[in-house]
């Protein structure tokens, strides 16, 4: 539906992406995550037409978006990051003018559904300028459904609005998914891990990572970590836990507790507790230690380790950690020379 | 066409919700009301010429406040974005948004109306140079709201696109003045002569109507709404 091919963008002498390439097929909700000013906003003024790339390419439902910009954007349901409301609107008379300026068929038909679907039927009549930052972004978000369109682009749509609020508008990115592509933007990570099939990690104009939420956290991860928190009197804890199969690494991280690295698709805390509860050690706390999304996040988007916060203390881990994600980055480092060869 | 119409009625409903179009108007027909009654007390004439002359000294200050807001008002509150990301073409979004300056500036002509009405109660005017003078009215206001238009294009500041209207529209009104300096005959004399807003307006207050003349503000509009467009599409490109 979406094919992206080495976007580049320049503001003058500023990059503001480089050499991005992704594809999405229809019906999927695809996240971009990045830092601010990473290039989320610039690609998807791109996609809608707002403006053209610097280089490379990029097609919407096999529309160029240079050369077939009024097709592509006929296609396109767009919310910027800054809604595009007329203060002085009611919000009908808003949702009739969009309607109008995209040759909705059945116009009142199609305002009254988006009204419904976004929850601002009983504000028709109300205006734009008065109404909460809620209510506008929804008003917004009606804008870019009333023509049905089969792809939507969302630049931060949640951003400004109070949590029972982004819970309605996460419900309603989702209820869209399906027959529609959804591409959103979003510097907040469980929205991405809620609403998104598959993510786009964007740092400084250029994808970093690229897969589905749960994938990204265990490939950066490439183990399992639990921590054990004993009676401090125990002794030689890290022997008799580090004999186990399919542990990886003991190490100590304060007093009585221990990081242990487990290999992946062992469960192996049954296992422990039981060799514990062997040794008549008092067991105070056992819990997995995942690598959230937060953590590549921040992993993908820093370069240096020391921002990395779980176990900063433990030798063993840091090692293997560092093992386990460099081939990931240097992948995709490798995948972007090859198209750009191509 | 229809999109330009859409643009243009959402326009006109903007100008209807704010204080400008009235305070502009009301503040227009003041000053023409009086000028025009004055003008009449002394001279006992039953003529617009004196009248529209004056007028169009005001409408060289109202025509770009008219306009000042139009495109500048878009780009600074970002629903620029949603116009330019609508399947309409960027010439469309101008000429719409002239388009209803030109509906306010018609219906805000309309009212002077009355002095005609006036004149014919208490006197038997020549109603040729009337409706010829007022087809240059609305000829020279066409090309004074492009002219805004294009200034509004430029910022996305409505008082700087006001400044930078007046400025211009001034400059073209009185750039004759160089003719008169330098001779008609010398090339450069020709060049502001014919630039000259003032210049054309003459014959139409003389109630000759000169399809040169009618040419000349008709290009105005063109061009100035041309490179209004273009100001559009460069932004596009930064």
């Amino acid at each position: 539906m979406i094919e992206v091919e080495n976007l580049t963008k320049h503001y003058g002498d500023f990059v503001a992406i480089e050499d991005v390439s992704f594809h999405v097929p229809r019906g999927e909700v695809l996240g971009f995550l990045g830092p601010n000013g990473a290039g989320k906003t610039t690609t998807m003024r791109i996609l809608t037409g707002f403006m053209p790339p610097t280089d490379g390419r990029a097609t919407v439902a096999g529309f160029d978006v240079f050369h077939d910009s009024l097709e592509v954007r006929r296609r396109i349901g767009y919310l910027p990051e800054t809604v595009p409301l007329y203060p002085e609107m009611t919000v009908e008379g808003y949702l009739d003018f969009v309607a109008q300026l995209r040759s909705v068929d059945e116009r009142w038909d199609s305002i009254d559904r988006v009204m419904e679907q976004v929850d601002i039927v009983d504000r028709a009549d109300d205006l734009i300028g008065q109404l909460s930052k809620g209510y506008r972004q929804r008003v917004g978000l009606a804008q870019a459904l009333v023509h049905n369109p089969e792809v939507i682009v969302l630049d931060e749509p949640t951003l400004g609005l109070d949590p029972k609020q982004i819970i309605e508008v996460r419900e309603l990115i989702r209820s869209l998914s399906g027959e529609r592509t959804v591409i959103l933007s979003t510097h907040i990570l469980p929205e991405v891990s809620q609403i998104c099939e598959r993510v786009l990690i964007i740092n400084k104009g250029r994808i970093v990572a690229e897969d589905t939420p749960e994938q990204l956290s265990t490939r950066l991860e490439g183990a399992e970590h639990v921590r054990v928190t004993l009676d401090p009197s125990a002794d030689g804890v890290a022997e008799v836990l580090g004999a186990i199969d399919g542990v990886e690494g003991v190490g100590q991280v304060g007093n009585g507790s221990y990081d242990i690295t487990c290999a992946l698709d062992v469960e192996l805390r049954p296992i422990l507790a039981r060799r514990i509860v062997e040794r008549g050690w008092s067991l105070l706390e056992l819990r997995p230690v995942g690598m959230g999304l937060e953590d590549v996040f921040l992993q993908l988007t820093t370069e240096t380790e020391e921002t990395r916060e779980p176990e900063p203390a433990v030798e063993t881990v840091e090692t293997e950690e560092d093992v386990d994600t460099e081939p990931v980055l240097e992948e995709t480092e490798v995948a972007r020379e090859e198209e750009s060869d191509a | 066409m229809r999109n330009m119409w859409v643009i243009a009625r959402r326009e006109l409903g903007a100008y209807f919700a704010s204080p400008i179009a009235y305070l502009v108007g009301a503040g227009f027909l003041a000053v023409a009301g009086y000028f025009f009654s004055a003008i009449l007390a002394l001279s006992l004439q039953a003529t617009m010429q004196f009248a529209f002359s004056n007028m169009v000294v005001i409408l060289l200050f109202v025509a770009p406040l008219l306009a000042m807001r139009l495109v500048s008002e878009e780009q600074r509150s970002g629903t620029i974005e949603l116009l330019m990301t609508s399947p309409v073409r960027d010439w469309q979004v101008v000429w719409g948004k002239w388009l209803a300056a030109l509906v306010l500036y018609l219906a805000m002509m309309a009212f002077t109306g009355l002095y005609v009405v006036v004149l014919w109660r208490l006197g038997n005017p020549d109603y040729g140079p009337i409706l010829s003078g007022y087809l240059g009215l609305i000829l020279l206001g066409g090309a004074l709201l492009a002219l805004g238009t294009l200034t509004s294009a430029l910022t996305e500041n409505q008082i700087v696109a006001a400044v930078l209207g007046v400025a211009l529209v001034v400059l073209l009104y009185v750039s004759g003045a160089v003719t008169d300096m330098s001779g008609p005959d010398s090339l450069v004399g020709r060049f502001f002569g014919y630039v000259s807003l003032s210049e054309h307006l003459s014959d139409f207050m003389r109630g000759v109507v000169d399809t040169t003349h009618v040419v000349f503000y008709l290009s105005v509009v063109a061009g100035a709404l041309y490179l209004a467009t273009r100001v559009l599409e460069t932004r596009r490109w930064r």
